[in-house]
């Protein structure tokens, strides 16, 4: 018999059974316990007892509760986007191009809070809102969850907005400029357009966190706040209804695929992974 | 002129705002009162003391660490070894891990946590250490393979062929010409998985033991269920704690950067 011959090739055999082991399979178990419920009171993952059924999904969107979380999630994940770009884009426009001494300095200043870990940022954040006593109040529930959310993702929007926009071909803004453009003309028409992959990035990297992470929401929201990912927490962590919660996770993920379909396009690898340019 | 006193206007009050937060905790860290809101008489290193002889926090931030090091050693390894495998196998094979190990970059966390905490209930090892560690291995993993993976884009293919041309087994010529020439890639993959595991409340939160617990899980908990403001304080003195660390940190890594950039310059 030949011994076996060492191939770099074979390095990918173990790691692909990891991926089919804990990211494959995993996700096929969301999309089986997505379409089955178990007649029993208590969830025993005893496969032979699923029954197959849409209950699930009949039963998320029936509820009106749940129909309001959805809103309120989109409603909260695009309020955020929208405010981080309108803030971020000044902040690396003006630091991609001047020419400042400390403009590095400035730029990590911006980025360092990435490093900090972000419960902690949120704690802050709780504090200084308490402090000055919005938080006590109801009626700001919302509006301190939204200045909680772009408090945390302002740096990862900043990071993608500079790394295009430093690249921007000055070239380009003189012969914008010669050929009789005005500044408002050459940076909605030039610049803008040329810096879209950087906005398409940090609009991926604010909105998917944005619509499920529910530490923001439930740390400054005083508890009136309810996001798609606190209703799966919800199925998992108190009711115990184990199919439920997958199913809500499926229809995210189905919208996950969806959006990642349509930005693809606009991907720039280099600007595209999270941190990417952090170390 | 008006516009660059505008520009610096904007600038500094956006700085404000992301640093508001942390230099408020900062002050009321060496103030002890039970709540920001209320300032206290007693001043001094009172909540620091409280810090370091709090067991349960001292266990927290050690079973932070910890995890986040063995996660970002394990990432780093399985990251790795996948993108040189993955990279000299064929182009389907290629294309396929290559989209599977972007599932969970793009993918909420959530999902990412509820499957994984399925996938170990169904090898009935339930939620223990080893779910954990697996929920930040996959959390990391994929970081390190995308930061590996440039690096050998960039590797001449002629050097592994010249090693064993001159006798080098495949093992040694791995060893010895390619691992070197793809350290740079490895090592900042290595510091993202860190960064990405000390972040994580999540996935933990989901495959963690019962009774274990994370920075990320204690502080939430902490802040959840102290209704108004941190049930404990000495928090105040943690959050301002790591945030020096992180500056310390962060300005060792850039000196050092720009030194290594001024060097190259130089060199040519």
């Amino acid at each position: 018999m030949k011994a076996l011959k060492f191939s770099r090739k074979n390095l990918g055999i173990p790691y692909a059974a990891f991926i089919a082991m804990f990211v494959v399979l995993p996700l096929l178990l969301i999309v089986l316990y997505a379409f089955t419920v178990e007649p029993r009171e208590l969830v025993t993952n005893d496969v032979s007892e699923f029954v197959f059924s849409f209950d699930n999904f009949t039963a998320f969107f029936g509820s009106s509760a749940n129909i309001r979380a959805i809103y309120i999630s989109f409603g909260l994940a695009i309020i955020t986007t929208v405010i981080c770009l309108v803030v971020a884009y000044p902040i690396a426009y003006i630091l991609a191009r001047s020419r400042l001494k400390f403009k590095n300095v400035i730029l990590m200043l911006f980025i360092l809070p990435m490093w900090i870990n972000f419960v902690l940022r949120t704690a802050a954040m709780k504090e200084l809102l308490f402090k000055i006593g919005m938080y006590s109040s109801n009626k700001l529930s919302m509006v301190n969850t939204v200045i909680g959310m772009v408090y945390d993702y302002l740096p990862f929007t900043i990071l993608p907005l500079y790394t295009v926009l430093i690249k921007l071909d000055k070239n380009m803004l003189e012969a914008s400029a010669d050929l009789g453009a005005t500044g408002f003309q050459t940076f909605f028409k030039v610049i803008v357009p040329l810096s879209a992959p950087g906005i398409v990035s940090a609009i991926t990297m604010v909105l998917l966190p944005t619509t499920t992470s529910y530490v923001v929401s439930d740390t400054l929201g005083n508890g009136n706040v309810t996001i798609i990912g606190k209703l799966i927490e919800d199925q998992f962590s108190t009711m115990f209804d184990w199919h439920a919660g997958s199913a809500i996770a499926m229809i995210l993920l189905v919208l996950i695929f969806i959006t990642m379909f349509i930005t693809r396009k606009f991907s720039d690898e280099e600007v595209n992974t999270r941190g990417g340019g952090l170390w | 002129m008006v516009k660059k006193i505008i520009k610096v206007t904007y600038i500094a009050l956006a700085l404000a705002f992301i640093y508001a937060p942390i230099i408020l905790l900062t002050i009321y860290s060496f103030n002890l009162s039970d709540s920001i809101g209320i300032w206290s008489k007693n001043w001094g290193f009172g909540l620091y003391e409280q810090l370091f002889s709090d067991k349960s926090i001292m266990q927290t931030v050690l079973n932070t660490v910890v995890l986040a090091l063995l996660a970002s050693v394990c990432s780093t390894v399985l990251g790795t070894v996948g993108a040189i495998g993955t990279f000299y196998s064929g182009r389907r094979v290629k294309g396929a891990l290559n989209a599977l190990t972007q599932i969970p970059v793009i993918n909420a966390e959530i999902v990412t946590a509820v499957s994984i905490a399925l996938v170990c209930t169904m090898f009935s090892f339930g939620r223990t250490y080893a779910s954990l560690l697996i929920g930040h291995i996959v959390l990391c993993f994929p970081f390190v393979y995308l930061s590996v993976l440039p690096k050998l884009k960039q590797l001449d293919g002629n050097l592994y062929e010249a090693a064993l041309d001159l006798g080098a087994s495949p093992t040694k010529a791995l060893f010895k010409v390619i691992l070197p020439e793809i350290l740079p890639g490895i090592f900042s993959g290595f510091m993202l998985a860190i960064t990405l595991s000390l972040d994580d409340y999540i996935v933990t939160t989901f495959t963690r033991p019962p009774t274990f617990d994370t920075i990320s899980t204690y502080v939430f908990d902490a802040y959840a269920k102290g209704g108004k403001g941190s049930s404990v304080p000495a928090l105040r003195a943690l959050s301002t704690l790591i945030f020096v660390l992180m500056v310390i940190v962060l300005v060792i890594q850039n000196v050092s950067a720009s030194r290594r950039a001024k060097k190259n310059e130089n060199a040519r």
